[in-house]
């Protein structure tokens, strides 16, 4: 199946829930919309598609363009060499979107990560905790509006994680 | 005056002895740990100057050699390493990193180690040569060799 077919069948499957839909030889890249993320991403890993791999998970904050957070997931056929980019976007104030933990156990620690970074909030969440800060770090680091020179006291003993 | 006379001399003696028998705790984190094996290794030799008794231990050791980038999360368990140490004890910043944070001027690393912890001796570079390592132990030694000796049964409490 090649790719401007899997577009099709998306849109077929998810009618008005993507967009933007793009491929660049075989990989597909579309937008989806939030309540749909885990109902596409779960029909893209199962059989016939298989793209079983969540390899990546990430956000970009597009407040300053776009006025949005845009979640990245990137999923990878174990079968064929092929790839699809999932894109999210999330509005600005409370961000949230369904966690992919009920798919993926990697999405665990990915989306602590986006939620340390950027405070995104995933539902469904097992243990949506900081990760690579520290308890008592204050604001979202990756986020364009945490200042660039902003230091704040190191982790106190005792409270690592 | 023949009291201070001695102990001048119990001092400097003491002095000499605690120079030559370094024992280094390596506390090492980052790239800066390449420079750190070579200069315990045969090449350098860090034990032509008494200090290539590692420990890995900080309750045994005497130095306390911060070797590389120091996060903000990683500052207690550094913190805790350098409380366990019995006195007497020094400390060796080595690398760019351990001094000012280095290139990574921001949110998750620490500005310095002495924010943390008091340190006796900068060694800079990113990573430091060898030599530059050694200068600063030698650097280090001359300040144990000359600076007042802490004798336990001298203390007033």
């Amino acid at each position: 199946m090649g790719p401007q077919e899997l577009i099709g069948e998306i849109e077929a499957r998810f009618p008005g829930e993507t967009g933007d839909a793009s491929f660049d030889r075989e990989d597909v890249a579309l937008t989806v919309r939030p309540g749909s993320l885990v109902a596409v991403a779960g029909f893209l890993m199962g059989p016939p598609h298989s793209y079983r791999m969540l390899l990546d998970l990430t956000c970009v904050d597009l407040r300053a363009s776009t006025g949005v957070f845009e979640m990245v997931y990137h999923l990878n056929s174990l079968e064929r060499p092929s790839r699809v980019r999932l894109k999210v976007r999330l509005g600005a104030e409370g961000a949230a979107v369904d966690s992919l933990t009920g798919l993926w156990k990697n999405a665990d620690w990915l989306e602590r990560e986006v939620f340390d970074m950027f405070g995104v909030v995933f539902n469904g969440h097992p243990n949506l905790k900081r990760i690579l800060m520290y308890e008592g770090f204050e604001g979202f680091p990756l986020r364009k509006d945490y200042p660039l020179r902003r230091r704040q006291p190191p982790a106190e003993k005792g409270r690592g994680a | 005056m023949s009291g201070d006379f001695l102990a001048t001399k119990l001092d400097s003696a003491l002095g000499w002895a605690r120079k030559f028998s370094l024992f280094h705790y390596p506390f090492i984190t980052a790239c800066c740990g390449m420079e750190y094996m070579s200069t315990a290794c045969a090449h350098f030799d860090l034990d032509r100057f008494g200090a290539g008794l590692t420990r890995f231990s900080p309750r045994q050791a005497d130095l306390l050699m911060v070797v590389g980038t120091i996060s903000m999360k990683l500052a207690p368990v550094l913190r805790t390493v350098y409380d366990q140490m019995a006195e007497p004890k020094w400390v060796l910043a080595f690398g760019t990193c351990t001094v000012s944070g280095g290139i990574y001027d921001n949110y998750a690393v620490v500005q310095g180690i002495d924010t943390i912890i008091p340190v006796d001796v900068y060694i800079p570079g990113c990573p430091p040569r060898p030599e530059t390592v050694l200068d600063g132990l030698i650097k280090l030694q001359d300040g144990i060799r000359q600076g007042k000796q802490e004798w336990r049964w001298g203390r007033k409490s």
